[in-house]
Formats: structure tokens, sequence, C-alpha cells
């Protein structure tokens, strides 16, 4: 069974984002007042597997080898059957 | 002493890294990052660049690749192994030194001169100098922010080789700009200390990181 997975990157409470206080900023430029900017990476895929548990167990392994890096991101995982 | 320097996609400073440590008396072979074994080798060398385009986070593509078995074993070893800028940054990313080089709090490149503190003279890098000494080195890029949730065990462990000394251009905790494994034998500086080896260049004071590794 083919599925599509998507994994959330974000990064851990506390730790700087520099990326999202320069939108904020931006942000401003432009009148609009925002605050608590975020920004995540999202990365889609489909992938082949017999069922949702181990295919949520594959994309987990695949975060903590070479998605993320746990000293600083936290990742959510969605598993979803392909349409 | 003969160290591989290791190029992947993107790698920049390997040449100058070759230039500098003949220069400084050593042997240096270029090694592609497919290359498994490094056993022929002394010592390595991982120069900077954007490995991989710096995608997903930089270093982190470089650090699955298969020279980094060999790096591995070379560290088992007890080999020296330096890596400078996305170096430094690939060898947090395997985690062969602790904590992560992220982006610059100022969310800016920055390619400048900086005065750098010598903090531990206990790595064959740093041997050569005296712990305090101030040295003029350059650096160049976007994500050297230092972090680490275990800062006072780093500290503890005398696992800080530099601190930018004055400003803290990546907004690195402790104003860190390089640190090394607890045996002191792998070491990860943001800093070039390649483009700091000659005057010519405007500092010579980078050399004896490399002399002290031809020596070690």
């Amino acid at each position: 069974m083919r599925y599509d997975a998507e994994v959330k990157i974000s990064l851990k409470k506390g730790m700087l984002n520099p990326e999202a206080t320069t939108i904020e900023k931006a942000l401003a430029l432009l009148k609009y007042q925002v605050e608590n900017t975020k920004t995540l990476q999202i990365i889609k895929f489909s992938i082949e597997g017999e069922s949702e548990d181990i295919v949520r167990q594959e994309v987990d392994e695949m975060c903590q080898r070479l998605l993320c890096n746990p000293v600083i991101q936290n990742y959510e995982i969605g598993i979803t059957p392909e349409e | 002493m003969k160290v591989a320097i290791i190029r992947f996609p993107g790698s920049n400073c390997d040449r100058d890294v070759y230039h500098t440590f003949k220069l400084a008396g050593g042997e240096a072979d270029y090694v592609w990052w497919s290359k498994r074994d490094l056993s022929s080798f002394d010592g390595i060398i991982i120069p900077g660049g954007f490995s991989y385009g710096d995608y997903l986070r930089a270093g982190a593509i470089a650090a699955i690749t298969p020279v980094i078995e060999g790096i591995k074993d070379a560290v088992k070893d007890e080999k020296p192994v330096l890596g400078i800028c996305n170096g430094a940054q690939i060898l947090a990313e395997i985690g062969l030194v602790p904590g992560v080089f992220t982006n610059n709090i100022n969310a800016k490149f920055m390619c400048k001169w900086t005065e750098l503190k010598v903090k531990t003279t206990r790595t064959p890098f740093t041997n050569m100098y005296s712990a305090g000494d101030i040295i003029k080195m350059p650096i160049a890029h976007g994500e050297g922010r230092y972090y680490n949730d275990e800062i006072e065990k780093l500290k503890d462990q005398d696992q800080i080789v530099l601190s930018y000394e004055g400003e803290n251009p990546s907004g690195s905790m402790e104003a860190i700009a390089g640190v090394c494994d607890e045996n002191g034998l792998v070491c990860a500086v943001m800093p070039h200390p390649e483009r700091s080896s000659e005057s010519i260049l405007g500092s010579d004071d980078g050399l004896k990181f490399f002399k002290g590794m031809v020596n070690y």
C-alpha cells in the first residue's frame, strides 16, 4: 500500500529563529503588526509500506538519521493513505 | 603527517587548505566523499564550503556520506580531525563534537576579520599557542551560531577551543567559535585558519593550527 508522508520540522521551544524575526520586521515595514512569528520546514513524499504503523516507524527513523537535528528541532509526522 | 582533505560537492576551501598544509610542512591528498577507507592517512581535514548546497541544514547531507565512516574510524584510531567552517558544521551534525552551528543571530551571512581567544591548548591544533592568546582570523558563514544545551559540561571538560573576543558576530553561546571532542583530537572551528596563514593575507596567526597538526 502507498502512503503520503509529511514531516513538519520546527525549532524547539525557546530556540531563536532569526529568519522568523526578519520576516516579522519586514511585515512591520508593510504596517502589519504581528507577533510570535515562526517558520517551519515541511518535507513531503510518498512511500510504500505494509501498514500505516510500519511506515510511521520508518519515517521516524528518517527524521532521527537525517531530516532533523534533535539538538534544536522537533518534528511531527503525518501519514495518510495515498489518494 | 599526511592528511586527507575531504571534498564534497560544494566544498570550496579545499585548495586553500591543501596549499596551507604544505606550507606548514605536511603532506595532503584530496579525497572524494564516496571513499570509505581513510586508513592510509594520519589525519583528516574537512574544509569549508557549502556541501550539498547547505540543503536541509548546513552539513546535514555530507554527514551521511560513506567518507564519514572512514572519519569515525580515524577518530577511533586517535588521529587528529579538523573541521573548518562547513567542516565544523559537518562534525557537529555527525555528533563527533557536541552541539550545533545554526543560523547567525542577525540572519546575515557574515564575512569579516575577527579576533579570537585561544581557550585551550590541549588540542594538536592549538598546542603551539598559549592559552589566552588573541589571534586574528576571518569568518565567512551564515550558520555559525553555536548552541549546546549542555554548555556547563562543555566548559567543565575544557572543550571550548576558540571564542570571539569583543564582538560575537554569530550570536554564539559563550561567544564560542570552536569546540573539540572530549579527548581534544576532533576540533571544529568556524573561523578560517587557512585564510590567515600568510602575512600577505592580512594575518598568519592561523598557520600554527596546521603546524601543530603536522607535529602531532
